[in-house]
């Protein structure tokens, strides 16, 4: 029930919806949650919300953290 | 004499735009007149045109394997077939599980009044095609109609008879420790395609369902490696479902390997969004193997020259376990169950 | 799938599993509470225990909302939906939870009660303006990261003047339940169970972020380190909270940049607290009376509040005696520690909530990790 995933965003539609995809699969959610998203933008979905962006520079930092984990191990 | 001329009423069937009626069902010139137009000319066969209510027909020598099953899944046309194609494979392929080689299907339909004969008219002409290419023959059937209400447009039931060659065995109690575990190809297919079409799922994707005919791909399994111990498609239920049944009947231990399982990337999308396992969603075309370790890279090279088997791959091993879990090394190195579940994930799936 | 595979690689799980055990100290145990189902389920379902030292225990924490509904409002669900001709709505996962005698929705719906599963509130929304002649009622549950949702759609609902929509809140809030793990509420003020640090959610801290950890660091000395939900996330903040813990630190860290920032969604949170108001008090399964724990519908959108709409006759609330959901909650015992874990209580045939919900912490242990004798945990290969 928690489940909330990245997913990007397709296209605007009508009434706050918008079409998001993961890889394939595309589904409308609203925006209702959030302010001023463009398609290109990634979203974190759940229960057909987006609840917030994903940060992709955030992203790479985090992974690049991990790698750092892994280095001096 | 064939009694379809003489039960021909005035006007032929209206396929384009008529629906099925209770007098479709009632035994009367009406309802020759539906098998006549529809059921026989599509299935074809020295059989049907005998117009019996029975077909006798000789078998080719050795074991005799017989099996049937029920069609319900909604929608009943989705991407990747109908549930006229898939009544016609599930059949075949639960006869070519048993190692046998598929002859002749029987075909049973529970019509519900209104549904348009259009789409009736498809889902045989699919069935038609897919034991064409199976190389079966449907050779008696059967049709009843039910009332507004009481059906979900149409339910399918199909029997079949195949027979087993001498020299192979094949059941799933006969799994070994030891012994390596393959599929033929990418998990979750079909239950994702079917549930894209359901009403309140709402998602799109291009996936299509898997449903295919696999008594080619065993036959030439079984003739490369005649020594395969277990063969099982993974329907309702998934590759999970059916691994449990596996290891309990042969009391023992499964061990998978996360990182080795094909699976589509829309379809762990899918599942992603809608908070699914794809080991526990159902497959029309896909079959596990089992087989002895010295016999495996053969065997997954047999598979992948078949265009049924191109994605073919070894997914993990059997082992000593009383408990007869099964297990799998997730794909960060961790280790979980693949628990053998109560009920189904998704409804009406096949 | 991009932002969900790379935070899965094998290679970097294996470096953070030998920064793991490089960092921990082999003379002491770290016991680490992660909050959120969420997070319960991927640590079974990756078998990310299976990577950590064996002086590193995960305490499942109470963050299921299926699981701490107490079950007199299960009661209420079924009661709703057995006693009205109404079309009730609500999440998958509430479905099968036993109530009363084991009466559930599951068993409503045989009965010929219109019980319907949704993936989205908008789902019930959408049944609502299809059937115009019913009532449609949406049974709400989930801490803060499913509240803004029912906030919108009751926004919608008013917006698009439906007259036929309301909805049963049940949301809770993530702090007080924090609070009463640590014995906040408790007569001795002791918590039930040691505890170093919180593994802090994710997508409840999405919304109210950062800031609302603060008094677990600052007040009661316990580190909190939000995490994503991917495996090599929760191994980052485990790998976090042990650094903190040798260091004698206590500190709110946030593992999860990439969607979490201090402020939260300011959005969702002044949609939230336009349409609810906290309760003075909410009972919780296993934690008991927590004040100023729960939301309900404010008076404004009392048209839309199906407490007031509807009333239900519910019989006695009576939870299985033998049944341990309570102690497992406020994590005092682990579920293969349950009297009744395993025989007769399975997802099959759950006694109480913990068993029926994906993210209850013995339905996680029974359906990924049973195979695990307690205490003894497989070698990672």
């Amino acid at each position: 029930m928690c489940l909330a995933i990245p997913a990007k965003v397709i296209r605007l539609t009508t009434n706050g919806l918008a079409d998001v995809e993961v890889e394939g699969v595309i589904k409308e959610i609203s925006l209702d949650l959030v302010d001023g998203v463009e398609p290109g933008d990634y979203v974190i979905v759940h229960t057909g919300y987006a609840l917030t962006r994903l940060d992709p520079e955030e992203a790479e930092r985090t992974l690049q953290l991990f790698a750092e984990m892994e280095a001096e191990a | 004499m064939s009694i379809l001329g003489k039960s021909r009423l005035a006007r032929p069937l209206d396929i384009a735009n008529g629906r099925v009626d209770m007098s479709h069902g009632a035994g009367g010139r009406t309802m020759i007149q539906l098998i006549g137009e529809l059921f026989l000319s599509a299935f074809d066969n020295e059989f049907l045109r005998r117009e019996h209510d029975a077909a006798i027909f000789q078998l080719p020598p050795g074991r005799v394997v017989m099996s049937t099953d029920s069609f319900v899944v909604t929608p009943t046309f989705f991407p990747g077939g109908n549930i006229g194609s898939l009544a016609v494979h599930g059949t075949v392929n639960d006869l070519a599980m048993g190692g046998g080689v598929p002859q002749y299907l029987t075909a049973g339909f529970i019509l519900e009044e209104g549904l348009p004969l259009a789409e009736l008219a498809t889902i045989v002409e699919s069935m038609a095609d897919a034991a064409r290419d199976a190389g079966v023959a449907i050779v008696t059937g059967d049709t009843k109609v039910v009332e507004k209400g009481h059906g979900d447009g149409i339910y399918i039931n199909t029997s079949g008879v195949g027979v087993v060659p001498d020299g192979i065995e094949i059941g799933g109690e006969r799994a070994l420790p030891g012994d390596l575990v393959l599929v033929n190809g990418t998990l979750g297919d079909h239950g994702v395609a079917v549930m894209s079409k359901r009403e309140n799922m709402s998602f799109s994707t291009q996936i299509l369902s898997d449903s295919q005919a696999l008594n080619d791909l065993v036959q030439a399994m079984l003739s490369a490696v005649p020594g395969v111990r277990v063969l099982r498609d993974p329907t309702r239920g998934g590759l999970g479902a059916t691994l449990n049944e596996i290891a309990n009947q042969s009391g023992v231990g499964i061990e998978l390997d996360e990182a080795q399982i094909p699976v589509r990337t829309e379809v762990k999308s899918a599942c992603e969004l809608l908070g699914l396992d794809p080991l526990f969603v159902a497959n029309e075309g896909k079959l596990i193997a089992i087989c002895p370790p010295e016999n495996a890279e053969n065997l997954l090279a047999i598979m992948r020259t078949h265009r049924k088997g191109k994605s073919a791959a070894i997914i993990g091993r059997v082992l000593e376990d009383s408990r007869c879990f099964v297990r799998m090394k997730t794909q960060i190195g961790g280790t979980r169950m693949v628990d053998w579940m109560a009920g189904e994930q998704l409804p009406r799936i096949c | 799938m991009k932002y969900i595979e790379a935070f899965r690689d094998p290679a970097l799980a294996s470096g953070l599993a030998s920064a793991i055990a490089a960092a921990t100290d082999p003379s002491r145990t770290y016991r680490f509470m992660e909050f959120c189902g969420g997070h319960t389920h991927a640590i079974a379902r990756y078998g990310i225990e299976d990577l950590l030292p064996q002086n590193v225990r995960m305490i499942h924490g109470p963050g299921c909302p299926v699981c701490v509904l107490p079950v007199g409002r299960v009661d209420v669900a079924v009661g709703l939906a057995t006693q009205n001709d109404l079309i009730l709505c609500t999440y998958a996962d509430l479905m099968r939870v036993p109530g009363t005698r084991f009466q559930s929705l599951i068993k409503a719906r045989a009965q010929q009660a219109d019980v319907r599963m949704v993936y989205s509130i908008l789902d019930a929304l959408k049944i609502a303006q299809d059937n115009p002649t019913r009532q449609v009622v949406f049974f709400a549950i989930g801490f803060e990261t499913t509240t803004p949702p029912t906030a919108a759609a009751i926004m919608r609902a008013r917006a698009l003047g439906l007259k036929n929509f309301s909805v049963h809140c049940n949301h809770v809030l993530t702090p007080p339940a924090m609070r009463a793990i640590l014995g906040t509420y408790s007569d001795l003020g002791v918590p039930d169970v040691a505890l170093d640090g919180f593994v802090g959610p994710a997508h409840v801290s999405a919304i109210i972020g950062t800031y609302p950890y603060e008094e677990f660091a600052s007040v009661y000395k316990k580190p909190v380190v939000i995490a994503g939900f991917e495996p090599l996330d929760v191994m980052q903040s485990i790998l976090q909270l042990i650094v903190q813990s040798n260091d004698g630190r206590a500190e709110v860290e946030n593992e999860y940049t990439r969607a979490v920032n201090p402020e939260g969604n300011a959005k969702a949170q002044a949609i939230v607290t336009e349409v609810f108001e906290v309760r003075s008090s909410f009972g919780w399964r296993g934690l008991g009376e927590i004040p100023q724990s729960a939301l309900k519908i404010r008076g404004e959108f009392s048209d839309y509040d199906a407490e007031l709409r509807f009333s239900v006759d519910v019989p006695e609330a009576r939870e299985n005696k033998a049944c341990e959901c309570g102690d497992v909650l406020r994590g005092k015992t682990s579920p293969s520690q349950c009297k009744l874990f395993g025989d007769p209580c399975t997802p099959d045939n759950p006694m109480g909530a913990c068993m029926v919900s994906s993210e209850g912490a013995c339905a996680a242990q029974w359906t990924y990790g049973r195979f695990r004798q307690l205490g003894v945990r497989e070698q990672a290969t």
